[in-house]
């Protein structure tokens, strides 16, 4: 036999060559390939994106388990949590492994949006991955919301009927989001219907397109790099195999960090929510709703002759608005350094100040 | 001619705009009136039992089912009945009497009410609704009103 050169010969080149024909396989991962991670003192915090996606991946993961045994109704939800956490075997793992990798997943999220923030790198033309950026971590703050309901306890309850009264107070569309949200005028199993269904399916599939739309942009635009940096000459590594390797490292020790927390502090189930019993002492929300909790809690009954609550709401409410606008403000000057590019960062170290330190409160108060 | 042809095309295309957009309001007007959860209507009930004379002793509360809502009854250290209604008017949380201070309180944000009803600290901005407290044999009436 005399092996032509130019054609595969093996096997397995050929299954290549033949799904090549078809998929265009070679494009998409000459894509791939063309793309550089700079490499420089700030790199650590291009580590954070990824790692929120491979929590995310880890909730469809443990998510898909727990819908074989979860039952969404007011009646049956707690106990089939119950069931989950004492009679399936490894039942108690995997719930906690996503209420764990849920909180993580916030906090990486979190942390992912502030180093982009602090590092300039929503700055044009990289507008659009921010406001995608930032209607995710809305999404993934509505995860965690709906999520907490889903185990039907005491605590979930009042969090919910909290949260969706919050809602309420916001002028004119107010009372149409507070029965949108809780399915009629109270918190009751309507609601529990409701939130498994934006839970499990809408915000999911809402989830998967905008990392998408995220991740397409990512590649597209290449990385940024921060200000300070700009115009030097900076050294880069290419992102497959070099930047996906280190990745990998994270994801495993995310692997091993999950699989600790979940097995020394297991998720708790607390008592089955009762709509006619007191709230109980000690109520709180998650950590990442904790900041606005506290703030509400110290904002007077009335500011002049406007409720409170109204107020603080309002405030909160044009502070999500805001973030969205962040590339729209801070627009690169000639210079390259702008006043409302400080006074902006400046702004942004005052609301972590803020966060952070109303949330040290809200566990200490 | 090209005159002509423009204006069939705009006409063309007034048509077609107009059918896509009718059709859109078609499929999507349901679709928001379904997301819009029903009014169920209660039989708008007055007055309930809310419990036993002998259930309540002095200087503690109670929560009974007004209807669908939780209300509060409570026996002050003087042995009077007070009745309120449970919900917080601050973000919808459900009080409870508190035996200590002898007052209303609400776990959610540290909201108190006095012994009428009147908000008294914390973020609460109206006063519990008070409803009226009747005893008729054994039975604590209460009515709204
Ligand atoms: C970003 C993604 C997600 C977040 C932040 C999240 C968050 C949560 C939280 C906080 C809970 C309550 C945990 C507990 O107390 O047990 C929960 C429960 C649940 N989640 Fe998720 N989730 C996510 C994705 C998913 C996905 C993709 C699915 C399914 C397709 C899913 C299915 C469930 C189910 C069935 C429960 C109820 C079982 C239980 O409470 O143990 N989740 N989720
Ligand atoms: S809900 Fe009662 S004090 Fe806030």
């Amino acid at each position: 036999m005399n092996p032509d050169i130019s054609h595969p010969t093996g096997k397995a080149d050929s299954l290549k060559q033949w799904l090549d024909d078809r998929l265009g396989i070679g494009e998409i991962f000459h894509l791939v390939q063309k793309k550089e991670v700079p490499v420089h003192r700030h790199e650590i915090w291009y580590y954070f994106g990824g790692m929120t996606l491979f929590l995310f991946m880890v909730q469809v993961f443990t998510g898909i388990l727990l819908l074989l045994y979860y039952r969404p109704s007011a009646e049956n939800a707690f106990e089939s949590v119950q069931f989950i956490m004492t009679e399936v075997q490894f039942g108690w793992l995997i719930r906690s492994i996503h209420s764990w990798s849920a909180n993580l997943m916030i906090a990486t999220l979190f942390i992912h949006l502030f180093s982009v923030f602090f590092l300039k790198a929503y700055r044009s033309p990289r507008e659009l991955t921010w406001v995608s950026g930032v209607l995710l971590l809305f999404i993934a703050l509505g995860f965690g919301f709906s999520g907490y309901l889903l185990p039907w306890n005491q605590l979930a309850f009042f969090a919910t009927k909290v949260g969706t009264d919050i809602a309420g107070v916001v002028p004119f569309v107010g009372e149409f989001m507070l029965r949108f949200l809780r399915g009629g005028e109270d918190v009751t199993g309507a609601t529990l219907t409701r939130f498994f269904g934006f839970h499990v399916a809408v915000l999911p599939a809402l989830t998967t397109a905008l990392i998408g739309f995220h991740l397409l942009l990512v590649q597209k635009q290449g990385m940024s790099v921060p200000p300070s940096l700009e115009g030097k000459p900076v050294k880069t590594m290419k992102f497959f195999p070099n930047f996906l390797l280190r990745d990998l490292i994270g994801w495993i020790l995310a692997i091993g960090v999950l699989a600790a927390l979940s097995a020394i502090f297991p998720w708790e189930l607390g008592e089955k929510a009762d709509p006619f019993a007191p709230a109980p002492a000690g109520i709180r929300p998650e950590w990442y709703f904790l900041f606005m909790f506290q703030t509400l809690k110290l904002i007077p009954a009335k500011i002049w002759i406007f409720d409170g609550e109204v107020i603080g709401v309002l405030v909160f409410a044009v502070g999500g608005l805001f973030l969205f606008l962040v590339p729209f403000i801070d627009r690169p000057g000639k210079s390259g350094k702008s006043k409302t590019s400080s006074a902006l960062t400046i702004a942004g170290i005052l609301v972590v100040l803020f966060i952070v330190g109303m949330t040290i409160y809200g566990y200490l108060d | 001619m090209e005159k002509e042809l423009n204006r069939r095309r705009r006409f063309l295309n007034y048509l077609l705009g107009t059918g896509a957009g009718a059709t859109l309001v078609a499929i999507f007007y349901p679709v928001l009136k379904f997301l819009i959860p029903p009014e169920v209507t209660e039989a708008i009930q007055n007055s309930v039992v809310a419990g036993k004379v002998n259930e309540i002793g002095a200087n503690t509360g109670k929560i009974f089912k007004f209807g669908n809502k939780p209300g509060l009854i409570v026996r002050t250290t003087s042995g009077n009945l007070k009745a309120f209604s449970a919900t917080c008017t601050h973000l919808d949380c459900i009080v409870q009497y508190r035996p200590e201070s002898a007052d209303i309180w609400c776990a959610c944000h540290n909201g108190r009410y006095d012994l009428s009803g009147q908000n008294v600290g914390g973020p609460p901005p109206r006063p519990l609704d008070e409803y009226q407290v009747n005893v008729r044999g054994d039975d604590i009436i209460v009515t709204k009103g």
